[in-house]
C-alpha cells in the first residue's frame, strides 16, 4: 500500500543545511498499523510530511515514495488527497477556531465535490461517537477528547484508504486516550484503513501497530515487529534503552544510559 | 516515614469567581508531607495544580484559597504577612515549573540566575555566590559547569534547562520543592535523568517533595506515597508500591485504562465516571 525508498529531507541551504531525515525506507501492507518510534528531533514526523506532501515546498525531499500504486508526484493528484488523510497532534490548533463543526466536515468533501455532504457530515459525526447536536459548535464549545474525535470525522469524511496519525492521543488525559485509541482500533477493522502512526509513547504504539520502526537522528535503527518489541528481543542498545525508560522511573538503571548519536 | 511533617494541609479548599459561575478547583483537600516523595496525580482539571499553588500562596488573582489550616515547619501559611512568604518562597518552599523555556529570564545568563535565587536569601558575598552557583551546576550533572554559567537560556536543551532549573530551586536550600510536571516537555530518557538528579539532591538534603504529575506509571515508580484526585478532591491514597492494589474505582479505572507494553491489543476499558465519587466526603483525615 505504501513503499518509501531511500528518503531524504533537508531543510535549508548551503552550511545551514539541516538532513532531519536520512535515507529512510518502509513498506506498509494495506490494512496494516505501521508505528513510527522515536525522540524528539528524531524526524518521525517529518517522514509522515514528506508522504503527506506538506513539505515540499520547504524542503528538500528525495527519494521513491510510492501509495497504492502510484508513484508519488512532488504534487499530489486529487485522488492521492482524497485517499490519504491526516490527524494531527493538537486539536486545538487543528481545528479553525472559527468555523462550526459543521463547515470544518464539510469542507473537505465540498473540496472533492463529493456529493451528500450533510448527510455525510453526519454519518462521520456518528461513526467517532458525537451525535448531530455538534454540528453547529465551535471547536471551543467542545473539549479536548470530542475535538480530537472531530479532527477524527474530518479525516474519514472523504473515504479515505490511508490514515496518517501524528501523535493523535499525546495531548490527551489517559482516560481519554483510551477512548480515541478505541476509535481508531473500530474504525480500522471496519473500514479497512491502513495507518500510519507516529509516537513517541511505545506502549501506545504497540497498542494499535504491528509492525514498527524506531528512528533516531533523521534514520531508522531497526524495523521489528510489535511481537519482537514485546519479547524484548531487540538487539540495538538505542531501542533496548528506549525500552527500559518507557518502563518507568528504575534509579539504577538510569545511570546505564548513554548518549546516542549527535 | 511521618516523623515531624514539614507540611500540614487540612481542608483546603479554592475556587474561582467567574462569569458563568463559581467553580470550585480544589474541595477539601488534606495531607501532610514528611521527608519524603509524594506523588499528586490526576487528569487535567483534577485541581492537582491548583493545590500546590495554593500552598504557595501563588493561586491566580480572583482565585479564593480557604483552609483549615496549612502550616510549614510551625508557621501558619495561611495568615503569614508578605515579607514572610516572600522568605518562605525559595528559601522554605521552592517550585518547579513544566517547561524550563518558560520559567528562566530570556535575557539573563544562566550563572546570573542562579546566583540571584541564592543572593536574594542571603548576606553571602558574589563570589560565594559564584563558587556556590558552579558547585550547584556540578551537583546537577552539568559537564561543563563554566560553559553553562555564560550560556543563555536559548542555548540550552530542554533537560539542561530543567537541570538548571533544579539547581536553581536547591541553592538557597529549600526544605520543600514542589514540582509541578516537571519532566513533562522532555524526551523519556532524558525526563528519567533529570528525575534522577532530582531524587539525588532530595534524599541527600533530606528534604520534601511534592511531585505532581498525569502519568500514573512515572508518579508509582517514582515516588514513595500518592495522592491520586479527581474533580478537586482525594480520591485515594496509597503507597506508591501498593497502586496496582488501590481499591477506588477511579484510581482502577485510570489504571486499567492504559495500554500496556505487555498487553493485548484488546479493547482498552473506558473509565465510567460515577458521580457519587464527587459526593463532599466527610471523611477526610
Amino acid at each position: 500500500m505504501i513503499d518509501i525508498q531511500g528518503l531524504d529531507v533537508v531543510f535549508g541551504h548551503g552550511n545551514k543545511a539541516f538532513h532531519a531525515v536520512r535515507n529512510v525506507s518502509l513498506a506498509v501492507e494495506k490494512g496494516q498499523s505501521f508505528g513510527l518510534v522515536g525522540e524528539s528531533g528524531s524526524g518521525k514526523t517529518t517522514v509522515l510530511r514528506a508522504l503527506a506532501g506538506l513539505l515540499d515546498r520547504v524542503a528538500a525531499v528525495s527519494g521513491v515514495m510510492t501509495v497504492a500504486g502510484e508513484t508519488l508526484q512532488q504534487q499530489r493528484s486529487q485522488a492521492f488527497r482524497r485517499h490519504v488523510q491526516m490527524v494531527f497532534q493538537d486539536p486545538y490548533g487543528s481545528l479553525h477556531p472559527r468555523h462550526t463543526v459543521d463547515t470544518i466536515l464539510s469542507e473537505p468533501a465540498r473540496v472533492h465535490k463529493l456529493d451528500r455532504i450533510e448527510e455525510r457530515v453526519v454519518a462521520a459525526l456518528e461513526e467517532v461517537g458525537l451525535n448531530a447536536s455538534f454540528r453547529f459548535r465551535y471547536p471551543h464549545q467542545i473539549s479536548g477528547g470530542q475535538r480530537q474525535r472531530v479532527s477524527v470525522a474530518r479525516a474519514l469524511i472523504t473515504d479515505p484508504d490511508i490514515v496518517l496519525l501524528d501523535e493523535p492521543t499525546s495531548a490527551l488525559d489517559v482516560s481519554v486516550q483510551a477512548e480515541v485509541l478505541n476509535l481508531l482500533m473500530r474504525l480500522k477493522r471496519e473500514h479497512g484503513l491502513t495507518y500510519v502512526l507516529v509516537s513517541h509513547n511505545l506502549a501506545v504504539v504497540a497498542h494499535v501497530c504491528e509492525t514498527l520502526s524506531v528512528m533516531q537522528n533523521g534514520g531508522i535503527v531497526e524495523t521489528m515487529s510489535v511481537q519482537q518489541l514485546r519479547e524484548h528481543s531487540s538487539t540495538m542498545p538505542y531501542t533496548r534503552q528506549l525500552m527500559t525508560a518507557s518502563l518507568g522511573y528504575d534509579r539504577g538503571a538510569i545511570d546505564a544510559f548513554e548518549e546516542f548519536g549527535q | 516515614m511521618m516523623d515531624a511533617a514539614l507540611l500540614r494541609v487540612e481542608e483546603l479548599h479554592v475556587s474561582y469567581n467567574t462569569p458563568t459561575g463559581l467553580v470550585q478547583a480544589v474541595k477539601g483537600v488534606s495531607f501532610e508531607l514528611g521527608r519524603e516523595k509524594l506523588g499528586i496525580v490526576g487528569e487535567s482539571g483534577s485541581g492537582k495544580s491548583q493545590t500546590g499553588r495554593a500552598i504557595l500562596g501563588l493561586t491566580a488573582p480572583g482565585g479564593e484559597v480557604r483552609a483549615r489550616r496549612i502550616e510549614f515547619e510551625g508557621t501558619d501559611l495561611l495568615h503569614a504577612d508578605r515579607r514572610t512568604m516572600r522568605h518562605i518562597r525559595g528559601a522554605g518552599i521552592s517550585m518547579i515549573m513544566q517547561d524550563p523555556k518558560y520559567s528562566l529570564n530570556p535575557v539573563m545568563t544562566v550563572g546570573k540566575q542562579i546566583e540571584e535565587a541564592f543572593l536574594v536569601h542571603s548576606k553571602d558575598s558574589k563570589r560565594e555566590a559564584y563558587r556556590r552557583t558552579l558547585e550547584m551546576l556540578r551537583a546537577v550533572k552539568i559537564r561543563e559547569p563554566d560553559r553553562v554559567y555564560r550560556a543563555y537560556p536559548h542555548e540550552v536543551s530542554g533537560g539542561m534547562g530543567q537541570r538548571i532549573m533544579i539547581a536553581m530551586m536547591m541553592i538557597p536550600e529549600p526544605s520543600i520543592i514542589i514540582a509541578d510536571e516537571p519532566t513533562s516537555a522532555l524526551d523519556v530518557t532524558v525526563q528519567l535523568q533529570v528525575l534522577a538528579v532530582l531524587d539525588d539532591m532530595i534524599s541527600e538534603r533530606g528534604m520534601g517533595l511534592i511531585f505532581i504529575s498525569h502519568d500514573l506509571n512515572l508518579i508509582a515508580s517514582f515516588c514513595d506515597r500518592i495522592l491520586i484526585m479527581y474533580g478537586g478532591q482525594v480520591m485515594e491514597e496509597c503507597n506508591a508500591a501498593e497502586l496496582h492494589r488501590a481499591r477506588h474505582p477511579y484510581t482502577r479505572g485510570l489504571l486499567d485504562c492504559l495500554p500496556r507494553l505487555g498487553g493485548s491489543q484488546h479493547e482498552l476499558s473506558v473509565l465510567r465516571r460515577d458521580p457519587a465519587w464527587l459526593e463532599t466526603r466527610g471523611e477526610t483525615s
